[in-house]
């Protein structure tokens, strides 16, 4: 069965509809916020009236946590009990939950947010599944104005959480601020996989299930991988057992430490130049993306053709249609 | 098959206790395969929670599942929750172990659409393809 | 007469014995012309393939059966069990049950009980008293068993995740009747690792969930010998859509996860094996489920006697009730669900099962009729006294390709374990998902074999008509939530709510250490405690599961 491209009346919502949206945008309101992430999703042409509109002191002040380590480490687990102490604190919380799509359908199923609803009727806690929709770092794009438009709109705290494999869930890491990754005991050969690029993209380790054995040997193990590079292994290594709720204030008070001290250093914003300009590039081929494919569709191209000819042959094009 | 590059969001639910979720997990398996990003919020949730997931994921769609008897409770409890929360136009529809009989009454409350046991799952997909359409139809309408 | 000596040993042994104490239903069965119909058929030769593959009835390793005799000294028993809305509707129907000469009750819970909800908490709504009976406190157990001996009666009751604390009203029930523990028989389902892995009763995270199990075998070891402290059961599993050597495979797992953990707990083996209940699906495959329950007894007689060292043969038998598949059932042509039923019943008894329940044909609708049940009923009659399956044992062994078949699910459910015991066991393969994954991708692919038309089912793919003729249905009415709502209120306000406070936060200080949680929890539900308010202290110390 196919299924005809999705109406094109998201294009069509009217400008009233984005001025609506903008508006309704000021007061937090949910479906606004919704909608507004869809659009940027879709990279719609209203999102940058949207996008422009945005708050940006908020989004200066904002942490963005990102969250990764291997399947059924406890991401989404503790992901649910990082949002339950800040909420106890007060803070509005915003998660973007991040799942692949499927290559050969396009499709999804995004499952992180069963073991969020717990929060589901809480209105400081705004929950956003996104899928990977298979392209190559268009996630960034998406993704990074989820955050913004979840700062704008008070999230002081933004989580992402993405499983700790494949590239484009890599990316991801560079909009955070801060990168946690949550391990467990009992991965051993996944550990023992990431081991060399552990410390690439974590700034900071959990080691999750502490209640389970296994869980003090490798934390020591973690450690040791700081020490080796002149680090103070247990500022960057804290045991949590997320489904027991135990010791999550502690990993709450490392990382804002450790977030603070990044803030003097100025490394949040070296960080965020470093995600920013990653997500310009982003943009801009997505931008050219659709027209790039329409073009080449055209192209005659048999068999045998050096396809990076052909690529430059579209770009020539595209140049002058755009000139 | 066309690849559909703007992927239909839906959201799968159950309300109400009874954790038989094969149909459920089949459906968003399928609706996957067809190519939308299904949402699914779990077995045990309150039609509330429900609602509030669906807004705040902005799906087109919502389709829930129930097998315990209790969906003329349940099933308009969520488009009730919906409306409370300002919303009319992300179409719901129903699906599990439902008597013919009280088909009409839950249309009457709103669902838009009522599946029992051994419908062909192209069914199931095509409305909700066509769900989806309305809402965006919809959208379109009333702006 | 055959000659070898192990079939001559066997017969004057353990049949023999066997006989003399419970004889068979008849002096002699016979086939319609006439002829005496075989006890047990064995082959010309007796090898040591075969005593090893084979062996005979109620001797390890068990394929052929675990009584000698099997149905021809007693057939299965017939449990068909229901629920009903209220406490004192279902005390109603018990009594006329009783009066009817049946000895042992069965008691299904609606999904709030089950899942340490009371009635009146915002999530029961729309629930309460739908699958079974809401029990909020002891008064409602008062209710359910009022006028009934427990002394006299066995009780079987489904219930999981807070199973402690029903079974310690049923006990404070019975202490109030003037009986004592001891007395009392009955089994409870108590098998909470299907919970998180098919069914979804579940309420706490597995460790703490298994360390009330322990609690339980434990108790109860000493209090109430003669009750069976679990069920465990493969049947929901297969109804989420597993495949059946899945299904023997994830149930015989999670057994020995029982058994490890009671080891671990400091419980004699060869004490609570034998308490150790199995409770499996008849499908419609008739011959692969035939020889999915020979491979089950095969594997289990084999896994307790050479991976946990039994030495008692009562620990090595797998006994099973056996449930006809509920998901197999179509709402289209519901009559064609009586045909389904005959099939399953069939293979169960084929199988070798202990006890069956055979399910209405309007079960992929709502709660069966009276009438309905009765056929259902009548079918398992009808195999038993009619078709002549009981009269002889086991009578499909030896066929080629039953005994591959047997061999081959062995083979497969074998492998299956072997994968969950590297991953780090069942806790850690439930967790991670790898067994419910196992399960979700065979429902998927064999609901996309139904939709492609690969697979035939009659009325619902294939063979279909215009239906018109809508079948009666039995509802639960909606009158019954508000009854048992302000009931709750009553008791609430009547009760010492004092002492439910002081017994609740004794409750909590005793969850927070290692001591067992049944005297906590029977202190607690005399003083009128409710099931929700006792499960919402557990849940304070051991957190939730989500799935
Ligand atoms: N024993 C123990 N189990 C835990 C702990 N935290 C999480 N779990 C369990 O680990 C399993 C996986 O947890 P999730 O939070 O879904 O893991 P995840 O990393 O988000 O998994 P994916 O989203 O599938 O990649 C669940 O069964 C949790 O209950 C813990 O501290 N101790
Ligand atoms: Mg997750």
């Amino acid at each position: 069965m196919l299924l005809p491209r999705p109406a094109e009346n998201i294009l069509l919502l009217k400008v009233t509809t984005i001025s609506t949206i903008i508006e309704r945008l000021k007061d937090n309101d949910p479906r606004a916020m919704a909608r507004a992430i869809s659009l940027v999703e879709n990279n719609d042409p209203a999102s940058r009236e949207i996008l422009a509109s945005l708050d940006r002191e908020s989004i200066k002040s904002s942490l963005v946590l990102g969250i990764t380590g291997p399947p059924g480490a406890g991401k989404s687990t503790l992901t649910s009990q990082l949002i339950s102490l800040l909420r106890q604190q007060n803070q509005r919380v915003g998660i973007i939950a991040i799942d692949p799509s499927s290559p050969i359908s396009g499709g999804a199923i995004l499952g992180d947010r069963v073991r969020m609803m717990d929060h589901a009727l809480d209105p400081d806690v705004v929950v956003r599944s996104m899928a990977t929709r298979g392209r190559l770092g268009g996630l960034c794009a998406s993704a990074g104005a989820a955050v913004r438009i979840m700062a704008s709109c008070g999230c002081r705290y933004i989580l992402i959480e993405t499983v700790g494999v494949g590239q484009s869930e890599m990316d991801i890491v560079s909009l955070a601020d801060i990168t946690l990754m949550v391990l467990a005991p009992g991965f051993g050969d996944d550990i023992q996989a990431m081991k060399a690029g552990l410390l690439e993209v974590a700034d900071m380790i959990a080691v999750n299930k502490s209640d389970l054995p296994g869980a003090e040997g490798l934390c020591l193990d973690m450690e040791q991988l700081f020490h080796q590079r002149n680090m103070d292994g247990r500022q960057h290594v804290v045991k949590v057992a997320a489904s027991l709720g135990q010791d999550i204030d502690k990993l709450l008070e490392a990382i804002r430490s450790l977030a603070d001290q990044h803030d003097l250093k100025g490394e949040k914003d070296r960080r965020r130049q470093i995600a920013l300009k990653r997500e310009t590039l982003d943009w801009a081929l997505e931008t050219m993306r659709p027209e790039l494919a329409v073009i080449i569709q055209k192209l005659q191209s048999d068999q045998g053709c050096d396809p990076r000819v052909n690529a430059e042959t579209a770009i020539t094009e595209f140049i002058k249609k755009n000139t | 098959m066309e690849k559909i590059n703007r992927p239909y969001r839906v959201l799968v639910g159950k309300p109400g206790l009874d954790g038989h979720d094969r149909g459920a997990k089949f459906i968003a398996r399928a609706l996957r395969d067809e190519g939308f990003e299904v949402i699914y919020t779990g077995i045990r949730r309150t039609p509330d929670e429900i609602a509030a997931a669906a807004i705040q994921e902005d799906v087109a769609a919502i389709g829930l599942s129930s097998l315990s008897g209790a969906h003329l409770k349940l099933f308009p409890e969520v488009v009730k929750a919906l409306e409370r929360r300002g919303v009319t136009d992300i179409p719901v529809i129903g699906g599990g172990v439902i008597p013919e009989d009280d088909i009409p009454t839950l249309i009457a409350a709103g669902l838009t659409e009522i599946f029992t046991p051994g419908t062909p799952a192209d069914t199931i997909i095509n409305a909700f393809a066509e769900a989806c359409r309305k809402h965006f139809a919809a959208q379109g309408d009333n702006h | 007469m055959k000659t070898d000596t192990p079939f001559t040993d066997w017969q004057e042994n353990e049949l023999a014995k066997s006989i003399s104490r419970f004889p068979e239903r008849r002096e002699k069965f016979t086939t319609h012309g006439g002829a005496e119909v075989q006890r047990l058929a064995v082959p010309e030769e007796i090898d040591n393939k075969y005593l090893t593959e084979l062996g005979f009835p109620g001797k390890y390793p068990y394929t052929r059966g675990v009584q000698p005799t099997m149905y021809r000294g007693r057939l299965w028993t017939m449990r068909q069990y229901a629920g009903f809305s209220t406490a004192a509707e279902s005390n109603k129907r018990y009594r006329y049950l009783l009066d009817q000469g049946t000895t042992g009750l069965s008691v299904a819970f609606d999904l709030p009980t089950q899942i340490g909800y009371d009635s009146d908490d915002a999530i029961s709504s729309g629930e309460v008293g739908k699958v079974g009976v809401a029990i909020d406190t002891m008064a409602d157990m008062e209710t359910l068993f009022s006028e009934i001996p427990l002394d006299k009666i066995s009780t079987s009751m489904t219930i999981n995740s807070p199973a402690i604390v029903l079974l310690a009203m049923y006990v404070a029930v019975a202490e109030k009747q003037g009986v004592s523990a001891d007395k009392l028989r009955g089994t409870i389902q108590n098998d909470v690792l299907k919970e998180y892995i098919a069914r979804g009763t579940y309420i706490f995270p597995p460790r703490p969930s298994l360390r009330l199990i322990t609690n339980i075998f434990q108790w109860c070891s000493s209090n109430t010998p003669s009750f069976n402290t679990i069920s465990i059961s493969g049947y929901h599993i297969r109804e989420a859509g597993s495949t059946a050597a899945q299904e023997v495979a994830f149930t015989l797992a999670n057994g020995m996860t029982y058994v490890q953990t009671a080891l671990d707990a400091g419980l004699e083996l060869d004490v609570f094996a034998r308490r150790l209940a199995f409770f499996f699906n008849a499908h419609n495959n008739l011959l692969e489920e035939v020889a999915k329950f020979r491979a089950a007894r095969r594997m289990w007689a084999k896994i307790m006697q050479d991976h946990f060292g039994a030495t008692n043969p009562a620990s090595k038998m797998l006994r099973f009730h056996t449930q006809t598949a509920g998901a197999s059932l179509t709402a289209q042509q519901v009559n064609n669900n009586i045909v389904r039923v005959t099939i399953q019943a069939l293979a169960a008894v084929l199988g070798g099962t202990q006890s069956l329940h055979t399910n209405s044909r309007d079960e992929a609708l709502s709660l069966p009729t009276e009438e309905s049940v009765r056929i259902a009923l009548r079918t398992q009659q009808i195999i038993a006294h009619e078709s002549g399956v009981a009269d002889t044992i086991d009578p499909f062994a030896g066929s080629y390709y039953i005994e591959e078949l047997t061999n081959r699910i062995e083979a497969e459910a074998e492998d299956l374990i072997a994968k969950i015991e590297d991953k780090g066991g069942v806790v850690a393969c439930i967790e991670d998902g790898f067994i419910q994954r196992q399960i979700e991708n065979a429902a998927y692919e064999y609901q996309k074999d139904i939709e492609s038309k690969d697979r035939i089912i009659v009325g619902v793919n294939e063979f279909m008509i215009e239906e018109d003729q809508k079948p009666e249905l039995l509802r639960v009415k909606p009158e019954v939530e508000e009854a048992q709502v302000a009931n709750l209120r009553r008791v609430k306000q009547e009760r010492n709510n004092e002492l439910v406070a002081k017994r609740l936060s004794e409750l909590r200080q005793c969850a927070g250490t290692d001591q067992n949680l049944m005297e906590p929890i029977l202190a607690a539900v005399r003083s009128y405690a409710s099931l929700g308010e006792i499960c919402k202290e557990l849940r304070s110390v051991f957190g939730e599961y989500r799935d």
